[in-house]
């Protein structure tokens, strides 16, 4: 591989891996904090992706209003899911959470197949990013820069969320000890809302900044999904930090492994994934 | 609730089940007096009851959730397939992948059970996406994403005793109700053995019989095994059934139909999984007389049976139907 083919294909791989920190943050905020696996956080990618298609294209609302609005629908959609579903088996086994959003993930699917059809979706490229710049003598697209960019940008305002406001605080206390946090007058079902809701905005946020280059489909929720569970078991399952690590990582080794082991790429992915498991259940970052 | 009660309520419970079994044996047997498209609804909802009994001897009876499950079926499956498409031996085929998926669960086993809980399902469900991606790239021999088609269903031949040709649907049929229900037989043999009590016992307390100097790990791997060679085998019969094997047999979301069938039918029961099997393609049915959006059905479906009826069909039986025929019995003994 030469020089500039491997600048290029890295800046790509870390465009790939803010969509998958994106949505590796919200599934590890869940798990952190509620203690649920949610197989539906690949489906809320999706819808995130459908909405600001319908907003940006069909209602013709400018495309930063359409990024924010598909954000904010799918807060919504996790806000329902959490007050009035996942609320009631918080204390039942896992397998029964696991079920219950899967539950959710058929439902979404078909959803989508309703209201979007099953060709794959893709809108054209805003007229801001319909460009490219030379980066070591080759045409690099102007999105994915602004996609590493809000990648940057939001795990700023996430750390400053969690660690520097009083809310953050609330939410860490409870993810550590939740009796003693409702103990100490945190109202934890509310907050659990709050924080499902705020990481089915994180899924749905990724969807929608995936839109204009990543296609759509009624399916594609089932196939992300299983990245973003990669990602999170890398860096250790809660471990925030861990899940960025882990987000590069793939997001690279799906850059690289195009070019050099095609035949392999998804094969490795899993591979790492198991021997994580195996050797460092606690992820890359975590202690054994 | 005295013992007397007790009592007759298991016997209640035991000829009752005794009465169903004789009653689907009957209808199993009358089945391809139905035309061919409910023998091959029938069929495919026996290889379902094998695959979820086996995924159930896992779950309800060792306490292990596995979401790789699709792996084993998707294994048993492409080797019948390949030899089937090499050697027209039905036997050989269903032996070959009963065995092949045994091998591939007991090698994946071996490391999945060193994790519990959430850790072992992530370990499973890595490992059964990896067999995914190798069925998916391995083209030239897997047929990448068009899978293998044109598969014969050969006959099946032990050469000097018996050559059987399968080319009729029905005979199919029977020969796949008959391995399906040795199949189940066996692990509900296994379940009743000493085995299964300390199946059991790990799942109820599994430092208790790390004390009693069992090793846990090894109980754990066989009925990881046992289990793969359930699914294993539910495959190798599926291929010949459709003359063709899809990739989609081995991804992630076709575990999730055992899973499903089981919570259905009654987790933490024998029968379960068996029961919900048959619902799974019954519900299908009906839903798709009315609407094209069967997913969505399904889902709405599992959301309600997580949130109000985990205890599936059978323990509905179990708790409310047969306390009712009991007492039934008690008020005319009474009178008596």
């Amino acid at each position: 591989m030469t020089f500039d083919a491997l600048v290029y294909q890295g800046l790509i791989g870390v465009s790939l891996a803010m969509y998958l920190w994106l949505l590796a943050a919200g599934l590890t905020i869940a798990f952190g904090v509620l203690g649920v696996v949610n197989f539906a956080h690949g489906s809320l990618y999706m819808l995130g992706g459908y909405f600001a298609f319908t907003y940006y294209l069909t209602l013709e609302i400018n495309f930063w209003l359409s990024l924010l609005l598909a954000a904010l629908s799918g807060a919504a959609i996790g806000s329902i899911m959490e007050r009035f579903f996942l609320r009631y088996i918080y204390h039942l086994d896992l397998a029964y959470q696991i079920l219950l959003t899967f539950g959710f993930v058929l439902i979404f699917a078909d959803a989508a197949r309703i209201f979007w059809g099953g060709i794959p979706l893709i809108p054209p490229m805003p007229e801001v990013f319909d460009s490219t710049v030379r980066i070591v003598g080759r045409p690099f697209p102007v999105y994915n820069l602004f996609v590493i960019f809000v990648g940057i940008a939001a795990s700023a305002l996430l750390w400053l969320l969690l660690d520097k406001t009083s809310w953050g605080e609330t939410v860490r206390a409870s993810a550590s000890d939740r009796e003693m946090a409702g103990a100490l007058g945190v109202n934890i079902p509310r907050l659990f809302t709050v924080v499902f809701s705020f990481a089915a905005m994180l899924a749905a946020f990724s969807g929608a900044l995936g839109t204009p280059v990543r296609a759509m489909t009624p399916g594609i929720g089932t196939s992300v999904i299983i990245d973003v569970f990669i990602v999170t078991v890398i860096g250790g399952l809660g471990n925030l930090p861990g899940a960025f690590v882990g987000a590069l990582i793939i997001g690279l080794m799906k850059a690289y492994g195009v070019l050099l082991f095609p035949d392999a790429d998804l094969f490795m992915t899993y591979l790492i994934m198991a021997l994580v498991l195996l050797f460092r259940p606690k992820g890359l970052l975590g202690g054994r | 609730m005295d013992g007397w009660t007790t009592l007759t309520k298991t016997r209640l419970e035991t000829r009752l089940a005794l009465a169903a079994g004789a009653a689907l044996a009957v209808a199993l047997l009358a089945i391809p007096l139905f035309g061919d498209y409910v023998i091959w609804l029938t069929a495919n909802m026996l290889i379902l009851a094998l695959f979820a009994v086996g995924f159930n001897l896992l779950f309800s009876f060792t306490g292990l959730l596995s979401f790789g499950q699709a792996a084993y079926f998707a294994i048993g499956g492409y080797v019948c397939a390949k030899i089937l498409l090499a050697v027209p031996s039905l036997l050989l085929g269903i032996v070959g992948g009963l065995l092949a998926a045994g091998v591939a669960a007991l090698i994946i086993g071996f490391l999945c059970v060193r994790h519990t809980e959430i850790y072992f399902a992530m370990l499973t469900l890595a490992f059964g996406m990896m067999v995914h991606s190798i069925i998916w790239k391995w083209r030239s021999v897997t047929g990448g994403d068009d899978g293998l088609v044109g598969v014969p269903r050969a006959p099946l031949e032990i050469p000097g005793v018996l050559s059987v040709d399968m080319a009729d649907l029905d005979r199919y049929y029977y020969f796949v109700l008959v391995l399906v229900s040795l199949g189940i037989y066996a692990i509900w043999r296994v379940v009743r053995s000493p085995l299964g009590l300390t199946l059991q016992s790990i799942r109820d307390s599994e430092s208790r019989v790390t004390f009693s100097g069992l090793s846990v790990r090894k109980y754990r791997l066989i009925a990881f095994t046992i289990a793969g060679l359930a699914s294993g085998l539910a495959g190798a019969l599926m291929v010949p059934l459709g003359r063709s094997a899809s990739p989609a047999i081995a991804n992630w979301t076709f575990s999730a139909e055992p899973v499903i069938a089981t919570l259905l039918g009654g987790a933490f029961t024998f029968a379960g999984p068996i029961v919900g099997a048959f619902l799974f393609y019954i519900i299908k049915e009906i839903v798709v007389i009315f609407t094209g959006y069967w997913m969505m059905t399904l889902g709405i479906i599992v959301v309600a049976l997580v949130l109000g009826f985990r205890g599936g069909v059978v323990s509905v039986v179990q708790r409310h139907l047969l306390p009712l025929l009991a007492r039934r019995r008690n008020d005319t003994g009474e009178r008596r």
